[in-house]
């Protein structure tokens, strides 16, 4: 058992170093010193508490996500569409939060369910031409992205445009109260964990936590969850098992879109308290990175999501304290999921041409 | 006396997982022979051609041409070296035109561009050499086999081969593109050339050949010149004797169970008439690719006939899915255990209840009840002897026998009334092959219905009440294994025979 | 109306509209006729594109700037094909890291060697050309795209190579059968695609915008995919479909004047391409072996 866990961390771990060594040398070229350079992106991160409350709140919309990909992953699908579904389904929940008013207890879960069911109805565009017309979901999710974006860009721009804002990225009015998320830094400090209150991190980390039991749940131990990984390895034997692969690739895509709709959750109830217009600078695409790192593993996702928290946090400072610039760090992301890719299909064929049980 | 060989094999050996397909063989073609190499399925012939051909790389052995070795590496090499090989399944493009299927890999180009003038002009005059006529033109996609096969040869002949080899070449066609072979073939050793045939169909073997060589199991067991062979020692030599005694119980018969009324599908099926009834096993015999994987298909509900009807215990299901068709009680082992049979990366629980995992008490509402599923698969798992060290452990890692032993344990707890098992042997060792026979008697006795496909015809006699054989799409004939051996059983298959029904 | 809108200042708006889309589209052709599906011309259009405003800024000369851009989407093309075609790692995965990595490397870039965030600063556009007879300008680039047009349905449809590259999309058992080495083939196809796509990118920042603007390639790769798809692999179909593109993009902006929210405007084309791929189910049919990576 160790042993597996061991084989199964070897990819992503080897794939992440090469890729920070591939940084490493990109810094040299640049003429900067990268103990330097990586010290920085890591000290302003984990050796402080505050810094790793900017992780795991930088983290959490990347959890979402990380699901949303390898639960369309495990039905054998490209969801590449997150980022659309994020912004469709925080679009969702912010318009319950400035139209209902009601308390926490119901306006949160009303607003969680709307954006999940906004997202998942994203999802489930695509989902359906893959089904019935058998188009490619992977230009399909793509373009609903760039449709999400002008659709929520419209909207707050218009019908629910902030009277008189003076930021100059056009956002909506505040949530009611019944929908703000609140901060977790007074419940830390009254347990004797000195946090600072500038620090974002918020209560959408444990609903993230939540949705990776779910998730976990749904596709271990629901009659739904086996017949989506039966499609996703074998949509053959699975037909012969009586299960409808075109049904089964919808549901997937339903709920894939569900988890991306709740995305934005940790920004628009937990943060900023409205739908700011382009909030999410490629959480959808990060999300696709965290899968692969994470290995459709609802824990390791958790792992691969603060690895990125952490370079996000640390790429701010990278910007502050050095000239190396911070997309950097999107190439290594870039590289890591190659890296991982590649190192994943090499073990595969070695552990398979090794662990042949002769009886 | 001297004979010319062109080709020649030593001592050629080569296994693959669990199979030893040639054992030690030698094979000496002579020049200008048109010969054939003839045998069951899995008797290790297009293993053989294949090593020729340079797709395969041999253990040992050697691979002699005109009395001197040769290393074959790859196609591209064996066509240089002469020989060429017309596959079963062609290597030609669909949407390409017949000229420029031949011309591909050795295109004539004026200036960069491909000069379709001149390639026309070599090709007209290389058919009209070989008396061959084929409109260059067409694409190849639309063509009938007897054409595209002719492409093959064309292709290969352009390129100079001196050998070719053509596998099971008249397995896909009709009489008339059969004669029309046969035509070309002999204009083809007119011109010098020899020809290695392989083939299951002794009439037509009978017709062609100058010389056959008979290989079983791996091994050649005889080579013998036209005027030694006749129809009896051929399929005598071809098939072997029984190795087992008959072993099959009789058993009351019960009322049918299933019924096949004029089921036809095109080009496959012609006409399918057949009854199955409760406590019997019904062995269907043939060769590979005469219908039998269509038939299967369609009781099973993965294809459906374009004509015809099918009954279970009365009830119409012809155009019925997979699903509602285990409902109703039938059962199936697909042939290839891999990609039909199981989901490789599932565990051994998960792959025991697909195809009831819907189910209660597996399923409840739409949580599924580990502590049932995983009880349940352990008293399969234990009935059926399968070892595995854990059946949470993915189904990949077993070995075939006990993969095949998952889905009959699978297949068998669901209780069906009739089971068809296709191939249920193929690729096992001698013990869970017997453990698989021992449980298909098992299921007889218990009055259920069993349909066996299979190409072994030991396990066929040996088993079967009756016996159904298939040829070109149809039912050649209904046999007792005890009132026929195994070589008129040969016959039959062979199309040498057929019964009016 | 109808006469406005094929008014000659539409169809020449159309016309430029489409040549990104058409070079990219090209590259497309090259590199999915080989079997290799490639994702990642988006970001080899951003690479591109950040190339040609690279090299025409420190050298003057805009045809520098073609030819880093060129080699800008060769390079990215050649990490596609190795992930892809060597490694036999799932195409789609691959193209869309790359497309990861080139938003990455551009604005990495572009913020290192112009310290600028969002644009590089303004270039000048390629020189102009005079057409003869009629009078007027065109773009060099314009009519190289022209050129590639008519040469690659020449190249892929009657030479020796195409022959190949096609054969290796369709069947490449039956090409590797007849000695043709599938993995030179397509690897071609895919560097080739590069480079094209790199040229799509340069006309981007260098003719159209006159500057590098980060992301500012905004799914034109992907929609060049779906105009490959409805132009059925063909370079002549392809610009067929891009200039249908390019007509819709043109005459949205029309559509503007009319007050219609200018979002609703944008979302256009991604609509008309997701309509594009449902419509041309069953009737357009990829290579038999498009995405399939070879294996003896």
């Amino acid at each position: 058992m160790i042993r597996r866990v061991i084989i199964s961390i070897l990819a992503p771990f080897f794939a992440v170093i090469l890729a920070f060594l591939l940084g490493a040398v990109v810094i040299v070229l640049l003429g900067e010193n990268p103990f330097y350079v990586y010290k920085v992106l890591f000290s302003n991160s984990i050796t402080n508490v505050d810094g790793w409350g900017y992780v795991l709140f930088n983290a959490t919309p990347f959890i979402f996500s990380g699901l949303a990909v390898a639960l369309a992953f495990k039905g054998g699908l490209f969801n590449i569409g997150v980022e659309g579904q994020i912004y469709m389904g925080a679009f969702a929940a912010a318009w319950i939060g400035i139209t209902v008013n009601l308390p926490p207890v119901l306006e949160m879960p009303l607003a969680f369910l709307f954006a999940m069911l906004i997202g998942g109805l994203w999802g489930l565009i695509p989902g359906f031409l893959k089904a019935r017309f058998g188009a490619h979901e992977v230009i399909n999710t793509i373009m609903l992205n760039f449709i999400a974006m002008a659709l929520t860009n419209y909207l707050v721009n218009n019908p629910f445009k902030e009277q008189g804002q003076i930021n100059p990225i056009p956002q909506t009015k505040e949530l009611y109260s019944g929908a703000i998320i609140p901060r977790v830094y007074p419940l830390l400090n009254k347990i004797g964990i000195s946090i600072s209150s500038s620090v974002p991190l918020n209560y959408t980390l444990f609903l993230a936590l939540l949705f990776c039991f779910f998730t976990w749940y749904l596709l271990e131990r629901t009659r739904w969850g086996y017949e989506i990984k039966a499609v996703g390895l074998n949509p053959k034997a699975s037909r012969y098992g009586g299960i409808n692969p075109a049904y089964i690739t919808m549901i997937t895509m339903f709920l894939s879109g569900a988890l991306g709709g709740l995305g934005g959750i940790n920004d628009v109830m937990g943060y900023r308290y409205r739908f700011l217009d382009g909030f999410s600078h490629g959480i959808g695409f990060t999300g696709i990175a965290v899968a692969l790192l994470g290995k459709n593993n609802p824990i390791g996702i958790i792992f691969a999501s603060i690895l990125f928290g952490i370079l996000d946090r640390g790429a701010l400072a990278m910007d502050v304290f050095t000239n190396t610039p911070r997309e950097l760090i999107k190439v290594i992301q870039a590289v890591i999921i190659i890296f991982v890719a590649v190192g994943n299909e090499l073990i595969f064929r070695l552990l398979t041409r090794l662990e042949r049980e002769r009886e | 006396m001297q004979d010319n060989y062109i080709l020649e094999t030593q001592n050629i050996a080569k296994h693959f997982p669990g199979v030893l397909a040639n054992d030690n063989v030698s094979i000496r073609i002579r020049e200008g022979d048109i010969h054939s190499v003839i045998g069951e399925n899995g008797a290790g012939k297009t293993t053989l051609m294949n090593i020729i051909y340079g797709l395969i790389r041999p253990e040992r052995g050697k691979i002699l041409l005109r009395g001197k070795e040769v290393n074959v590496s790859n196609p591209a090499v064996a066509i240089k070296l002469g020989i060429g090989m017309v596959h079963q399944h062609f290597m030609l493009v669909p949407p390409f035109t017949v000229w420029e299927n031949i011309a591909l890999g050795k295109e004539i180009t004026k200036r960069g561009r491909l000069d379709k003038d001149r390639t026309y002009s070599e090709l007209d005059k290389l058919m009209k050499d070989y008396r061959f006529s084929v409109s260059l033109d067409e694409k190849v996609e639309g063509l009938p086999v007897g054409i595209a096969q002719k492409v093959e040869l064309i292709k290969l002949l352009y390129r100079g081969v001196e050998i070719l080899i053509l596998d099971e070449p008249t397995a896909l066609l009709v009489p008339q593109e059969v004669e029309e072979l046969f035509e070309t073939l002999y204009a083809l050793k007119s011109q010098g050339k020899t020809i290695i045939f392989i083939s299951h169909k002794l009439k037509e073997v009978l017709r062609i050949s100058d010389r056959v060589t008979v290989m079983r199991k791996g091994k050649v067991v005889g080579e013998l010149d036209r005027n030694e062979a006749d129809e009896e020692t051929l399929a005598q030599l071809m098939i072997g004797k029984t190795l087992e005694p008959l072993h099959s119980v009789a058993s009351e018969r019960g009322e049918e169970v299933l019924r096949l009324e004029n089921i036809k599908l095109s080009p496959k099926l012609k006409q399918i008439n057949l009854s199955i009834y409760k406590g019997e096993i019904l062995g269907l015999a043939g060769v590979e690719g005469n219908g039998q994987r269509e038939l299967l298909e369609i009781i099973t509900g993965l294809a459906f006939p374009e004509d015809g009807r099918i009954f279970f215990l009365n009830k119409e299901i012809q155009h019925i899915d997979p699903r509602a068709i285990r409902e109703l009680g039938i059962g199936f082992i697909p042939e290839d255990r891999q990609s039909m049979g199981l989901i490789l990366d599932f565990s051994v629980a998960e792959n025991i209840i697909l195809g009831k995992h819907y189910k209660a008490p597996y399923t409840i509402g739409n949580k599924l009840n580990l502590p049932i599923i995983y009880q349940a698969t352990e008293e399969i798992v234990k009935k059926y002897d399968v070892r595995t060290s854990s059946i949470y452990k993915p189904v990949r890692f077993l070995s075939g026998g006990n993969q095949q032993k998952v889905i009959l344990g699978r297949e068998l707890s669901s209780n069906p009334v009739v089971l068809i098992a296709s191939q249920p042997t193929r690729g096992l060792d001698i013990g869970a092959t017997e453990m698989i026979h021992s449980l298909l008697l098992d299921t007889k006795k218990e009055g259920r219905a069993v349909l066996l496909h299979s190409s072994d015809l030991d396990e066929i006699m040996s088993l079967s009440d009756r016996i159904v054989v298939m040829y070109e799409g149809e039912i050649v004939s209904i046999l007792s294994p005890k009132k026929v051996d195994e070589t008129t059983l040969g016959l039959y298959m062979t199309g040498m025979r057929k019964d009016p029904i | 109306m109808i006469e406005s809108i094929f008014s000659l200042e539409i169809l020449v708006s159309a016309l430029r509209m489409a040549v990104p889309l058409t070079f990219a589209a090209l590259g497309g052709v090259y590199s999915e006729r080989g079997g290799v599906v490639n994702i990642a011309l988006e970001g080899i259009m951003l690479v591109g594109a950040f190339g040609a405003v690279l090299g025409t800024y420190f050298t003057g000369n805009s045809w520098i700037g073609l030819l880093v851009a060129m080699s800008f989407g060769f390079l990215i093309a050649l990490i596609h094909a190795i992930v892809s075609i060597t490694f036999k790692i799932n195409q789609v995965v691959s193209g869309t890291a790359l497309n990861i990595m080139a938003t990455g490397l551009t604005t990495f870039l572009s913020r290192l060697i112009f310290k600028a965030a969002g644009s590089s600063p303004h270039i000048d556009g390629m020189v102009q050309w005079h057409i003869p007879g009629i009078g007027g300008e065109i773009s060099p680039l314009i009519v190289i795209m022209f050129v590639c047009i008519i040469l690659s349905q020449i190249i892929i449809f009657r030479t020796k190579y195409g022959l190949r590259l096609r054969a290796c999309g369709e069947n490449p058992y039956a090409a590797d059968s007849l000695g043709v080495s599938v993995l030179k083939v397509r690897y071609s196809g895919v560097l080739i695609s590069g480079a094209l796509g790199g040229l799509g990118g340069a006309f981007l920042s260098l003719e159209h915008a006159r500057v590098f603007v980060e992301g500012m390639t905004t799914g034109r790769g992907f929609i060049a995919l779906a105009a490959m798809i409805f132009g059925r692999w063909t370079p002549i179909g392809s610009f067929g479909a891009c200039f249908l593109f390019g007509l819709a993009e043109a005459l949205r902006m029309r559509l503007e004047g009319l007050g219609i929210p200018t979002q609703f405007i944008q979302m256009i084309p991604y609509i008309i391409t997701m309509l594009v791929l449902v419509g041309v189910v069953g009737r357009a049919v990829a290579p038999a072996y498009d995405g399939v990576p070879f294996e003896k």
